[in-house]
């Protein structure tokens, strides 16, 4: 049987689509409405709610849990300050990406883990010889994001802690209602937000008291697909979608390194002795094949196309994932888009995509396929800073 | 009436190789001693409404492009999804794998956390190994220590391929070669239902533990049939195994071939060190320019054909091909289903396999009564119920269940009898009754099948369901004996297509197709 998380008896109600997504064994909502457009705009104007316990995660404590993360992951781990969270990428030995996620230290030597793929076997596997205890707590913890301009007030309504002293990539431990909760300032969205972490006994409790305080603020429960369209604006890759695990990969070809997915800044450069870090020196002294950059697609130029055939634009109505040609203009391939779709916000069609690092630079102009009338065309576009949507709410 | 080629047994590997050699243009015949054809492989219906696949129960490893070059499913073969693997134990629990791989993953996290990471992995890496290995069942084997341009070629081949591994890969592969499943296992996981389940696959068809090295090679056979995924070779052929028979008949006969059962082979007329046809049992000879035979390598040579045609030290080795039938079959007519303790009721579990492998101790004191010549008192079974994947096997509301049955020795001590065969039946019974209890008012009819059965029903010496063990010294270019793996034989004209031969059993029909290509010229 398939899972459902902590908050199914109040999701499933709500899902009038019957639309639900697999996510990690549990089923999700693709999208509570019909259409899962409302949902979007929420998380960009107001607040949307969403499910995240298929999340995997780990407690990680004990005097070496800094030496044992430290060890797994790219970012320098002893650096960092309890209430701190950070993200990064770890690696196998050649240095190609495993997996991301979150790092949260939450106290001296107490660590919460997130990733997109089980890891307890290599947490373990890395900690022999260390005092080290790592725990899934993949089950036991519920989560949800609430993500939007809202997202603050609305959970100041329910808490004494002055939220707005909790910074960009901070978490803190406090209380919603009465019930003890974990509120980080992290998210998949690209934009003011919060993931609150509790325990799932507690879920209900919690889903019920956000949703009261924050209907008045246009709280809106969100699902997937408003979520993927959110992540890509924010030039956020998916495991599975934008890269291959080297856990998974059935071919060196299909891994890439950190810098390859532009996360060279993950990458510590002060920090000795971790998985893959011999192959990442030498990765960083070379200079990456590829890259993973943010493609705009010319309007002009679909609308070219479609005109042609006597049609006006056609546009993706969900964010796409799965592998399209990018080339050099009139030219040969030079790599590939793995996420793409419409920014409503930003009224530009835009895609993530592996170039090779001669055609990745800012601006560069490229072409990437597209379908018009089921033949298969170039519409011209170009190489852009990531993310495509950076909102100054989302640090301040 | 002469023709091109007579093929001795109409089992799925002579039917194979005479499609393949009909299909090039000759004029084939094919002689089955028994009134049904399909060997090993073939449906029976045992009691009036049931039918079972007496002998070999599932398709797993039938070779693609047979599939394709026949174009077996437009000739009735159609095979159904066998996706989940129950394995009941002896405290109540149960480890299920399942076909979808969340649900799998819950299943085994249930277990431990840690082998359901492990699984994915591993999982790749047999994929990766097998991919890598696949090639060897579609080749004639080459000789290593020849200097044949043929042999040359063909090994620079399997070099090539072999140097596509990466490092990992490659080291994985030779402890593969080396060690026994349960320690290959260990390495990787600590649940012992799921390491005695993935080993039991090391095992079957062998005179070996899963403690014995050797066995851990045997595992990757069976990823071979995954690697085909979408294509789907893997699974219950509607009608049970007779149906691939069938269907593979069904195309030779299209093709333009001869089947004749009831046409007993007593031996290969030789003449002048060439083999010039077949002799039937009544005296009636049939002349052919090619013999090709798919009985074992024993019966071939020490019955058919005769040492005195043969080279002494090729009839040695021949008598040194271990066979040691180590398998039995009980076939099941049903009342109702089996109600599992640890699942109850009827289902998605019953329309799997359900194996009784509680732990890998389990298997190898299994075979540790075996060593001494006697029947497991638990042994490892492995059971489906056809009926529940394809209900015509059955009357309505009633099921057939197959379990074969691991160790039950062909040397039994004392030899087999009436009383020693009922006496395996109510072991393999009791042994179902402790996991379902009402197995036993269940039962209208019993079929058991002892080596010894088998090979007096199919001819399978020593009841040997590979024709022939499948260890890693009866593998590849030594099978069935260094020198001659090649399908061709000491006689000039005679031919083996078995699965005594290169790559050997599981209804793969490589065999059948290999020694096709081979008497055609056309594999180099």
């Amino acid at each position: 049987m398939l899972r459902t998380t902590a908050f199914h008896p109040r999701t499933a109600p709500l899902c009038e689509s019957h639309a639900w997504r697999r996510w990690s064994g549990y089923v999700v909502a693709s999208s509570y409405e019909l259409v899962h457009e409302r949902e979007y705009h929420a998380i960009r104007s107001s607040a949307g709610l969403l499910d995240i316990c298929p999340l995997y995660k780990y407690r990680v404590t004990g005097p070496d849990a800094v030496r044992l993360l430290d060890r797994v992951v790219t970012r320098n781990v002893a650096r960092s300050t309890p209430g701190q969270v950070l993200y990064t990428c770890w690696c196998d030995a050649a240095g190609k990406v495993i997996d991301d996620g979150t790092v949260a230290r939450l106290s001296e030597d107490t660590f919460s883990m997130t990733s997109a793929d089980p890891n307890l076997r290599w947490l373990e596997d890395n900690s022999t010889g260390l005092d080290v205890g790592v725990e899934d707590v993949s089950e036991n913890l519920a989560a949800l994001a609430l993500q939007g301009p809202s997202s603050r007030a609305i959970l100041q309504t329910l808490t004494d802690f002055d939220m707005a002293s909790i910074r960009y990539f901070r978490v803190v431990s406090t209380t919603l209602g009465r019930i003890p909760v974990a509120i980080s300032r992290t998210g998949y969205t690209g934009d003011l937000g919060y993931e609150i972490w509790m325990q799932a006994q507690d879920a209900l409790s919690v889903w019920d008291a956000l949703i009261e305080a924050g209907t008045p603020y246009g709280i809106t429960p969100a699902g997937m697909l408003a979520l993927d369209v959110a992540r890509i604006e924010a030039g956020l890759m998916l495991m599975d979608v934008d890269y291959v695990s080297a856990r998974k990969a059935l071919t060196d070809r299909q891994t890439s390194t950190p810098f390859e997915l532009d996360l060279a800044w993950t990458v510590s450069a002060d920090k000795e002795n971790f998985v893959g870090s011999g192959a990442l020196a030498a990765e960083r002294e070379r200079g990456p094949e590829w890259q993973f950059v943010g493609i705009e697609i010319d309007w002009d130029s679909l609308e070219r196309l479609y005109s042609a055939v006597g049609l006006a634009p056609r546009l993706p109505t969900t964010a796409w994932r799965m592998s399209v040609p990018i080339y050099e203009p009139g030219g040969d391939q030079v790599g590939y888009a793995t996420s793409g779709g419409w920014s409503p916000l930003l009224k530009k069609y835009i895609a993530l995509a592996h170039l090779r690092s001669r055609w990745a630079r800012n601006g560069t102009r490229i072409e990437m396929e597209v379908t018009v009338e089921h033949q298969r065309k170039r519409a011209s576009g170009r190489v852009v800073k990531k993310p495509f949507f950076d909102p100054e709410r989302k640090r301040a | 009436m002469s023709y091109d080629v007579a093929v001795i047994g109409a089992g799925h590997n002579g039917l194979v190789c005479a499609a393949y050699l009909a299909r090039a243009g000759k004029r084939v015949l094919v002689l089955e001693r028994d009134e049904v054809i399909g060997g090993a492989a073939r449906t029976q219906e045992v009691f009036p409404g049931f039918k079972f696949s007496v002998f070999s129960y599932v398709v797993s490893l039938l070779r693609p492009e047979i599939v394709r070059d026949l174009d077996l499913p437009r000739h009735g073969l159609h095979i159904l999804p066998l996706e989940s693997t129950l394995t009941p134990l002896p405290d109540g629990d149960y480890l299920a794998q399942w076909g979808d791989h969340d649900q799998n993953r819950a299943e085994l996290a249930r277990h431990s956390l840690r082998d359901a990471e492990a699984y994915d992995e591993f999982g790749r890496l047999m994929y990766q190994m097998a991919r890598a290995v696949k090639p060897f069942l579609g080749m004639v084997p080459p000789d290593p220590t020849s200097l044949a341009l043929r042999d040359l070629k063909a090994l620079l081949r399997l070099r090539s391929g072999l140097r596509s591994l990466g490092a990992k890969q490659f080291h994985a592969l030779h402890k593969l070669l080396t060690m026994s499943s349960a320690d290959y296992l260990d390495e990787w996981f600590e649940t012992e239902a799921l390491k005695a389940t993935k080993s039991a696959s090391g095992i079957i068809g062998t005179f070996l533990g899963p403690r014995s090295p050797g066995t851990a090679y045997v595992l990757l056979h069976h990823y071979m049939g995954e690697i085909d995924g979408v294509f789907r070779a893997w699974g219950f052929a509607k009608g049970g195994n007779g149906s691939v028979s069938a269907a593979i008949a069904a195309a030779a006969r299209e093709l333009g071939v001869e089947i004749r059962p009831n046409a007993p082979v007593e031996r290969v007329l030789v003449r002048n060190g060439r083999a010039a046809g077949v002799v039937l049992q009544g005296g009636e000879e049939i002349e052919a320019r090619t013999v090709v035979s798919s009985a074992d390598p024993r019966r071939t040579f020490l019955q058919l054909v005769g040492p005195e045609h043969l080279p002494p030290d090729f009839t040695e080795a021949i008598q040194r091909f271990k066979f040691r039938g180590s398998s039995g079959k009980v076939n099941l007519a049903l009342a109702e289903l089996p109600n599992f303790t640890c699942m109850a009721g009827a289902g998605p579990h019953l329309r799997g396999a359900i194996s009784i492998s509680p732990s890998v101790e389990y298997l190898e004191q299994a075979y540790d009564d075996a060593k001494y010549g006697e029947v497991s008192r638990r042994p490892y079974m492995d059971i489906v119920i056809p009926s529940m994947i394809d209900p015509s096997m059955a009357p309505p509301g009633k099921h057939v269940m197959s379990i074969f049955v691991q160790y039950v020795p062909y040397q039994v001590n004392g030899g087999w009898t009436a009383e020693k065969r009922d006496a395996f039946g109510d072991t393999v019974v009791n042994t179902l009754a402790e996991y379902a209890p009402n197995i036993k008012s269940a039962i209208l009819h019993r079929q058991v099948i002892t080596p010894a059965d088998i090979e007096r029903m199919v001819g399978l010496s020593e009841g040997n369901i590979f024709q022939g063990e499948l260890a890693l010294s009866q593998m590849f270019f030594l099978r069935p004996v260094p020198g001659w793996a090649k399908y061709k034989t000491p006689v000039h004209g005679l031919y083996q297509c078995g699965s005594g031969t290169h790559p050997g059993g599981g209804v793969m029909g490589a065999s059948g197709r290999n020694a096709a290509l081979t008497i055609l010229g056309a594999l180099r």
